[in-house]
């Protein structure tokens, strides 16, 4: 499982948790999300912007 | 590119580290000064039972579309930034926040008290409608609270901002907002952008049925991911509204049918205030497609700024607008002013009265557009219908 980061404010998607809210439930793939979703904390970066988060670097 | 640019300004920045005991906030205590406008119909009621004259009705109004204009020509500007090693502290610190939690109880407390005055028939029409007006300015500015806590992560936050735009039944905003508005910001896609050439009264009816238009599909695209009935309990703009008609019937109730129409009105002032911020806040303003097909992100320069310091503090720095599009959960007390950001000529408390006038609002920031894209308009964000005839009248200004 792996994390991605909004480069403009920081929130982490990560699949283990997903989003539940947003419609995404815990374990969905960052793949599956699509491409057009917003960063749900900040809305300035889309998803095609999240940065990959380095595996021991995962908060 | 874009991120090494980046890291050259914030160093610049960050050259003078500042420990937090040797730097103190100019306007610490001045955002206290924000809870004036709730206070605005007991003040109302004091002043006019003391003087017997109605015309204290019109508080709230006249604070604010004539003292803080004044107030901001008076008063004048502040550019000057917490040092960016501060702001981490600056926003930790709950005292800012405890200002802004403060607004809600007071905010309500004056509806009840405005309910109960209306319901008494101690005020002549021209009071009643007075204190409608200023009832409908406290809505609005308490938008302007709920925008602030909208944009934090805490629920308890996001929860005290539905409660705070109950009052206006505007609660689909803080969708609209967060996930319509600052997605789409200063493109012709956006309901809440206002474009060159397009007068505030053309912008309002755009505005409140697109913005509405809009958060309905944000929440129906939500809720489709999550197989769920958009006419169900779990329709978080459904919910919103559903604290309003549950406000307005139990005020209705205890105060009886008198006081419905007073608070229709100022539902429909306050969240027409905040439409006429919306509208000054990227009149024009336009990002450029990238050749993917995707907008540029948002900038400084896709934002109108200003740095008086009565509306700022009024507003909670809404005016440090740049700011907060590059960081919308950044809280009030830490936003910055930007050097490369579009300036208004003054703060938005002036600019909302001359939006009401198009040709006075006209005169003053066509120029002021025209030069922001060195006189070429086809970097605007232009009105379709105004289109030939400003580039005819505007195109070879270069």
């Amino acid at each position: 499982m792996t994390a991605y980061r909004c480069p403009s404010c920081g929130y982490e998607y990560d699949e283990l948790i997903g989003h539940p809210r947003e419609g995404f439930p815990p374990g969905t793939p960052f793949t599956e999300v699509p491409d057009d979703w917003p960063c749900p904390d900040c809305g300035v970066r889309d998803k095609v912007d999240f940065e990959r988060v380095a595996e021991d670097d995962v908060e | 590119m874009e991120a090494r640019a980046e890291h050259v300004h914030q160093h610049r920045q960050e050259e003078v580290e500042v420990s937090p005991a040797a730097w103190t906030d100019g306007k610490r205590y001045a955002w206290l000064l924000g809870i004036v406008i709730p206070f605005a119909p007991f003040i109302a009621w004091g002043l006019a039972g003391l003087t017997e004259f109605e015309g204290f009705w019109f508080i709230g109004p006249v604070l604010v579309f004539v003292v803080f204009p004044i107030l901001d020509l008076a008063i004048g500007l502040d550019p000057s930034n917490p040092p960016d090693s501060i702001l981490t502290y600056l926003e930790q610190d709950r005292y800012y926040r405890w200002c802004t939690y403060l607004f809600i109880p007071i905010q309500y407390a004056g509806l009840v008290f405005a309910c109960w005055l209306w319901s008494s028939g101690d005020l002549t029409t021209v009071g009643n409608v007075g204190l409608a007006l200023t009832m409908g300015v406290v809505g609005g500015i308490a938008i302007n609270t709920a925008h602030e806590l909208g944009h934090k992560r805490a629920s308890s936050e996001r929860w005290l901002s539905r409660i705070a735009l109950a009052q206006t039944g505007y609660g689909h905003f803080y969708i609209e907002h967060n996930r319509g508005h600052h997605v789409r910001v200063a493109t012709p896609e956006d309901p809440a952008s206002a474009r060159f050439g397009e007068s505030f009264w053309a912008f309002l009816p755009r505005t409140v049925v697109g913005s509405l238009r809009s958060s309905w599909g944000i929440e129906a695209t939500r809720l489709d991911r999550l197989g769920r009935s958009h006419w169900g309990p779990h329709n978080d703009i459904l919910g919103a509204w559903a604290m309003t008609v549950a406000l307005f019937a139990a005020l209705t109730i205890a105060f009886g049918p008198v006081a419905l129409p007073y608070l229709l009105i100022q539902a429909l002032i306050g969240f027409s205030l905040l439409e006429v911020v919306n509208y000054l806040e990227h009149y024009g303003l336009l990002r450029q497609k990238k050749e993917d097909g995707r907008y540029e992100r948002c900038l400084p320069e896709h934002s109108w700024n200003s740095n008086n310091v009565a509306s700022n503090v009024l507003l909670y720095h809404l005016q440090r607008h740049s700011d907060h599009h590059a960081h919308p959960t950044r809280r009030y007390q830490a936003l910055r002013h930007v050097d490369e950001a579009p300036q208004l000529p003054t703060g938005y408390a002036g600019m909302i009265v001359l939006a009401w006038i198009p040709p006075l609002w006209r005169r003053v920031m066509d120029r002021r557009l025209l030069d922001h894209y060195g006189g070429d308009l086809s970097r605007a964000n232009i009105a379709p219908r105004q289109r030939q005839k400003l580039l005819a009248r505007y195109g070879v200004v270069r």
